[in-house]
C-alpha cells in the first residue's frame, strides 16, 4: 500500500567503517518492527557471509520500514544501505542518489574519519540533507559533546541536537526515526503523472526471478504488465511483479509511483540488458532523457583472473557475468597467458573489491582461481607521437619505443591521532608520496595530505597502514590524474623462462628491492623439485636478483613390499590432485600460493 | 598361463617393533598349530579354485619363524603338492626368534631362501629398534643357515633409523661383506602412522633427510663397488640372487596371498584378506581391491626396477607402442642425471630413484 507521498522520506546511513551502520540499521528495523526478534541475527542487511567476516557492507540493500510518528502519522521510511569502503565510493554514489537525506553516524569516541568526511562530502553533492547520529554512547570512551563540537566544527553541521544513541543497546533509537521524520524531506517534487523514470541503484540476480532490480522511481509510475525500457541499452522486457523490500522478504505491490522506492522483476536473464545505473522508462509513454547523476565508473586495477583448473573456464566467464550484473564495477575480457592458459583480465576499484570478487569467485562458485599481480593503468608515450594505456604488463612495449611513461597519482588524506604523524610520513615516504598539507581537525588528531602514486597503494597500502597505528588511522583517495614517471618492468625467468603472469610494471627507484623481494618469496613458497632451479628478476636482459630453489633429495616409498601396491597407487593419486593447484612453466611446477605470496610482499 | 607366486603372510611376532605397521599379533598357546591348519585349508581351496600352478613361495610377516619350523614344512609341502612350487621358497626370519634346528627342518623340505630381518648390525642401533638378538647372534644364524644347506641369505638392513651415522652404517655393510650374502634388501625408514616412531618422532635422534639420502648413496656405491647390483630401488644382490618372489610384484606379474592383510594379484584383479585373523580363521571373503595390471601400474613398479621398461616387452603385453608422451616427458630428466632414455628402454638412475615418486608421477601425468 502506497502512502501518501508527504509521508515518505528515502535516506541512506553513511559512517566510516565500524562506527555501526549496520547495526544502526538492525535497530531500526527492529524498532518499526519490520522484523520478527526471532528472525533477528545481527546485522541482518548484511547477508553475504563475506560482509559479516569483514564487518563491511558491500552491496547496497535497501528496505522499507513503516513507522507511526509521534505527531500521528503513518510514515514509510525507505532504508538505502550503502557500502563502507573506500574502494565502493561509486556504489554510495549510486545509493544516495535515489535519497533526499542521509543519517550520518559518528562514533561517539572516535569522531571523524576519513570516509566520515568522504561520504558526508559525496552525500552534500547529491544534496542530501544531513542528519547527524552520534553513535556508541554506551562505551567508557564516548564523548558525544566532543564529537558534536568536532562534527559542528570540521562538517560544519548543526550538531547539539543530533540524537545520541547506543545502536548497540537500543537508547534513544527512537530520536532517529523522529528525526528522519522530522528533517529529510519527503519526494514531493515526485510527479506520477509524467512518463516513467526509475533510478536504478542497485540489482541482484535470482535464480527463479531472474534480475531483481531495484529501483527508486522519480517520476511517472510502473506496474506489473507494463513494458520496461532501460534507456541506456533499449532492451525491453515486460514487468511481471513490482513491490517494496522488506527486511525478511519481498513484498507485491499493485504499482510503484514516484517518490517511492522498490523493485521490479521482468525475467530478466542476461547481465548486459539490466545494467545498473540504467534509468528505466517504459515502452508505452517513455520519457526522452534519462535521469543524471549516473557516471560510469572507470577500473582503477587491473589483475587476470584464471581458472587453476583449465576445464573451470566456463564456469568463471559464467561467474563474472553474474558478479558483473551486481557489480556495474567489475570488468572482465578474456586474456591468455602463456603460462596460466586461458582467463579473464579483470578490473577492479582497489585491491578489496579485488580481493571480494576474488573470494566471492571462490566461495559461491566454488572455484580455484590463481590470480597475476595487480596493475594501475599506465600511459606509455611512444616515439612516433602514440600513447598506450597498458593495464597489463605483457602488452608492455620494447623500452627502445618509449618516450616516457605516466602513471596514476591520488590525492591522498590520513587521519589518525599526532602521534603517528611520524609513522605515517615515513610510510608515504617509502611509496614515493610528495606531501601536500597537515591540518589539525582537533589538538590531537590531524589529517595528512599526500600526493602518492596508486600503484603503491592498491598492493597493501592500507593494511600497512592499519598495522603501523595500531588501527587508528584512516584513510581516504581520489584519482588526482597522470603523471610523468620514470617505470620499467620486471620480469621473472624460472629455469631461464620468462613466466608472463609474474611480470610487472614498477618505478625504477623501487626495482631493485621488490625484485629481491620477490626472488625470496618465489623461493620460499615454489616447493623443490627435482632439479635446481634459479629464479631471476630480470629488467630486459639484465638480470637484478637471483635465488636458488634446491633440488628435492628424497621422495620415495622404500618398501613396495608384499604385493600391497595400493599404498603406492594412492600416493600416485595425491600427486596427481597435488598437480591440478600446480602451474606449470617449462619444467618448473609452481603453486598458487607463490602468486599469492608475491602479491603480498609486505606482509 | 604363466605360473604365479604364492605369498603365505605369519602374522606373529615375539614382540612388536616400535616402528612397525605390519599386520601381526603375539600367538597365544597353540594359535600357531591352528593357524597352519587354517592356511591350509586355504591352499586347499585355492587350488581347486584356480587349478593352477605357482612357481615360488615366501613366506612373510609378521614373523614366519615363530610360527615353529615343522608347521612352515607343512605348508611348504603341501603347496607343492597342491601347486606344484619347484623355484624359490623363501622365508622370513628373525635372528631372535628362531630355534638352531629351525633352518634343518625347512631345509629338508625345500625352503632353499632366508630373508634375515637384522636391520643393524650395530647392537645399540638394533636394540632402538627392538631387535633382541646381538650381532654374535646373528653371525651364528648365518653359520646354521649354511649348514643346513641354504646358501641363498639376504639380510634386511635400515637406513635412517635412530643413532645411525655413515660411520654406524659402514659397519653394518662391513658385516653385510665379512659374511658374503648374496642378497641385501636396504630401506630407509619410514614413519608409519600410529606407531611408536611416529608419535615418538621428535625423541629418536633421527638422521635428517640429507643424512638419510647420504646413507643411501654410500650405502649404493659400496655394495656395487663390491659386486652387488642394485636391481631394484631397495634391493641389491650378486648375479642371479635377485629375490625372484618380490620380483613379480614389480614385473606387475601375479600372485595369490593368503593370509589376514596378504594381498593378491591374479586374473587381473587385485584383492586381500581383510587385517583380522579372526575372521580368517572363520573363512572370510576377499575383499576386491579393483583391477590391475594396466599400463599406469606396469610403468609404476616397473620403474622400480634398474632395469626398468623395455619397450620391446611393452609392447608384447599391451599390444601397442610405449607412449610417446612419456619418453617426451623423460628427456628433460635426462639432463639432470636423473633417468636414462634411449630407443629401446627408459630406466632411472640411482640418483632418480630417490625420487622415484615425483619422477613417476611427472611421467604418467605430465
Amino acid at each position: 500500500m502506497a502512502a501518501k507521498k508527504e509521508n515518505i522520506r528515502n535516506f541512506s546511513i553513511i559512517a566510516h567503517i565500524d562506527h555501526g551502520k549496520s547495526t544502526l540499521a538492525d535497530r531500526l528495523l527492529e524498532k518499526t518492527q519490520s522484523v520478527a526478534v526471532r528472525d533477528m541475527t545481527d546485522q541482518l542487511l548484511d547477508d553475504m557471509d563475506l560482509e559479516r567476516e569483514r564487518g563491511i557492507t558491500i552491496k547496497a540493500h535497501a528496505v522499507k520500514l513503516n513507522y507511526k510518528a509521534q505527531d500521528g502519522e503513518e510514515y514509510e521510511l525507505n532504508l538505502i544501505d550503502t557500502p563502507g569502503h573506500v574502494d565502493f565510493n561509486y556504489e554510495v554514489s549510486r545509493s544516495l542518489a535515489a535519497c533526499e537525506g542521509a543519517v550520518l553516524i559518528v562514533d561517539a569516541s572516535q569522531g571523524i574519519e576519513a570516509q566520515t568526511l568522504a561520504n558526508t562530502y559525496l552525500a552534500l553533492d547529491h544534496d542530501l540533507e544531513i542528519v547527524p547520529v552520534i553513535n556508541k554512547i554506551d562505551l567508557p570512551a564516548a564523548d558525544p559533546d566532543r564529537v558534536a563540537a568536532e562534527v559542528e566544527d570540521v562538517i560544519g553541521l548543526e550538531c547539539m541536537s543530533a540524537p545520541r544513541v547506543s545502536a548497540k543497546t537500543g537508547e534513544n533509537i527512537e530520536q532517529v526515526l523522529e528525526k528522519i521524520v522530522s528533517d529529510i524531506p519527503a519526494p514531493i517534487d515526485s510527479d506520477d503523472s509524467k512518463p516513467l523514470r526509475a533510478l536504478v541503484f542497485d540489482s541482484v540476480y535470482d535464480n527463479y526471478k531472474g534480475v531483481i532490480v531495484y529501483v527508486r522511481v522519480v517520476d511517472g509510475k510502473i506496474k506489473a504488465g507494463d513494458t520496461m525500457r532501460m534507456m541506456a541499452t533499449g532492451a525491453e522486457f515486460t514487468v511481471v511483479d513490482v513491490g517494496y523490500m522488506r527486511a525478511t522478504s519481498m513484498e507485491s505491490a499493485k504499482e510503484l509511483t514516484s517518490g517511492e522506492v522498490g523493485y521490479i522483476t521482468a525475467s530478466i536473464k542476461t547481465v548486459g540488458d539490466a545494467r545498473v545505473g540504467d534509468t528505466v522508462t517504459t515502452a508505452e509513454y517513455p520519457a526522452t532523457e534519462p535521469l543524471p547523476g549516473y557516471r560510469k565508473v572507470n577500473p582503477m586495477v587491473f589483475c587476470g583472473v584464471y581458472p587453476a583448473d583449465g576445464a573451470d573456464y566456463e564456469n568463471l566467464r559464467e561467474a563474472l557475468e553474474k558478479l558483473q550484473l551486481n557489480d556495474a564495477a567489475l570488468s572482465y575480457e578474456p586474456e591468455t597467458s602463456g603460462a596460466l592458459g586461458f582467463g579473464f583480465r579483470c578490473g577492479f576499484l582497489g585491491l578489496l573489491h579485488l580481493e571480494i570478487i576474488q573470494e566471492r569467485l571462490e566461495r559461491e562458485y566454488d572455484l580455484d582461481l590463481v590470480t597475476t599481480i595487480p596493475s594501475v593503468v599506465y600511459k606509455i608515450h611512444l616515439t612516433d607521437g602514440t600513447v598506450l594505456e597498458i593495464d597489463n604488463p605483457t602488452n608492455y612495449p620494447d623500452p627502445a619505443y618509449i618516450d616516457f611513461s605516466e602513471e596514476p597519482i591520488t590525492n591522498a588524506n590520513i587521519y589518525a591521532p599526532n602521534e603517528y604523524v611520524g609513522a605515517i610520513m615515513d610510510l608515504c615516504q617509502e611509496r614515493r608520496g610528495v606531501f601536500k598539507n597537515m591540518t589539525y581537525v582537533t589538538p590531537d588528531r590531524v589529517d595528512i595530505a599526500y600526493e602518492l602514486p596508486l600503484n603503491e597503494i592498491i598492493y597493501d597500502f592500507f593494511d600497512v597502514l592499519k598495522s603501523r597505528t595500531k588501527g587508528y588511522a584512516s584513510f581516504d583517495y581520489e584519482i588526482k590524474g597522470y603523471e610523468r614517471s620514470n617505470l620499467v618492468k620486471l620480469d621473472v625467468l624460472l629455469n631461464g623462462d620468462g613466466v608472463d603472469a609474474l611480470s610487472f610494471i614498477i618505478h625504477s627507484d623501487k626495482a631493485y628491492g621488490r625484485a629481491r623481494k620477490i626472488a625470496e618469496k618465489l623461493k620460499e613458497h615454489i616447493p623443490r623439485q627435482m632439479f635446481e632451479i634459479p629464479v631471476q628478476i630480470a629488467i630486459g636482459g639484465k638480470v637484478i636478483a637471483r635465488e636458488t630453489i634446491k633440488a628435492m633429495r628424497k621422495d620415495v616409498l622404500a618398501k613396495c613390499y608384499g604385493g600391497d601396491i595400493t599404498r603406492k597407487k594412492k600416493l600416485l593419486e595425491k600427486q596427481k590432485e597435488g598437480k591440478k593447484r600446480m602451474r606449470h612453466f617449462g619444467t618448473v611446477e609452481v603453486p598458487q600460493e607463490a602468486f599469492m605470496a608475491v602479491l603480498k610482499l609486505d606482509e | 598361463m604363466k605360473n604365479f607366486g604364492l605369498y603365505i603372510h605369519i602374522p606373529f611376532c615375539k614382540s612388536k617393533c616400535p616402528y612397525c605397521d605390519f599386520y601381526s599379533m603375539r600367538a597365544y598357546e597353540g594359535q600357531t598349530d591352528d593357524y597352519t591348519a587354517c592356511v591350509l585349508e586355504y591352499l586347499e581351496e585355492w587350488a581347486q579354485r584356480l587349478g593352477r600352478k605357482a612357481d615360488t613361495l615366501y613366506f612373510g610377516g609378521g614373523t614366519p619363524s615363530v610360527l615353529g619350523g615343522e608347521n612352515i614344512a607343512l605348508i611348504t609341502r603341501r603347496a607343492k603338492e597342491l601347486f606344484g612350487v619347484d623355484g624359490e621358497i623363501t622365508v622370513e626370519c628373525n635372528p631372535s626368534a628362531v630355534d638352531d634346528d629351525f633352518f634343518t627342518t625347512v631345509a629338508r623340505l625345500g625352503v632353499n631362501r632366508i630373508s634375515l630381518g637384522m636391520q643393524s648390525a650395530v647392537d645399540t642401533e638394533r636394540r632402538k629398534l627392538g631387535r633382541q638378538a646381538d650381532r654374535q647372534r646373528v653371525e651364528e644364524c648365518i653359520k646354521s643357515i649354511r649348514l643346513s644347506g641354504i646358501e641363498n641369505i639376504s639380510l634386511d638392513v635400515m637406513l635412517g633409523v635412530p643413532d645411525q651415522t655413515k660411520e654406524s652404517l659402514t659397519e653394518t655393510i662391513d658385516f653385510c661383506l665379512k659374511n658374503d650374502v648374496p642378497h641385501i634388501s636396504a630401506y630407509m625408514l619410514k614413519l608409519e602412522e600410529g606407531t611408536y616412531y611416529y608419535n615418538n618422532a621428535d625423541k629418536l635422534n633421527l638422521p635428517d633427510e640429507d643424512e638419510t639420502v647420504g646413507m643411501y648413496t654410500l650405502l649404493g656405491d659400496i655394495l656395487e663397488s663390491a659386486g652387488y647390483r642394485n636391481y631394484e630401488i631397495s634391493n641389491f644382490s650378486k648375479e642371479g640372487y635377485e629375490g625372484k618372489h618380490n620380483l613379480k610384484y614389480w614385473n606387475c606379474e601375479e600372485y595369490l596371498g593368503i593370509g589376514p592383510s596378504a594381498h593378491s594379484f591374479i586374473d587381473g584383479k587385485r584383492f586381500y584378506y581383510p587385517r583380522d585373523i579372526d575372521s580368517f580363521r572363520l573363512g572370510c571373503e576377499v575383499v576386491p581391491d579393483g583391477e590391475g595390471g594396466d599400463e599406469e601400474e606396469y610403468i609404476m613398479l616397473r620403474l622400480r626396477l634398474a632395469d626398468g621398461i623395455k619397450f620391446d616387452a611393452f609392447r608384447e603385453r599391451f599390444g601397442k607402442d610405449f607412449p610417446q608422451e612419456i619418453v617426451t616427458r623423460a628427456k628433460p630428466l635426462k639432463q639432470h642425471g636423473l633417468l636414462t632414455v634411449t630407443d629401446s628402454s627408459l630406466h632411472l638412475t640411482r640418483k632418480g630413484f630417490l625420487l622415484s615418486n615425483t619422477i613417476i608421477s611427472k611421467l604418467i601425468y605430465g
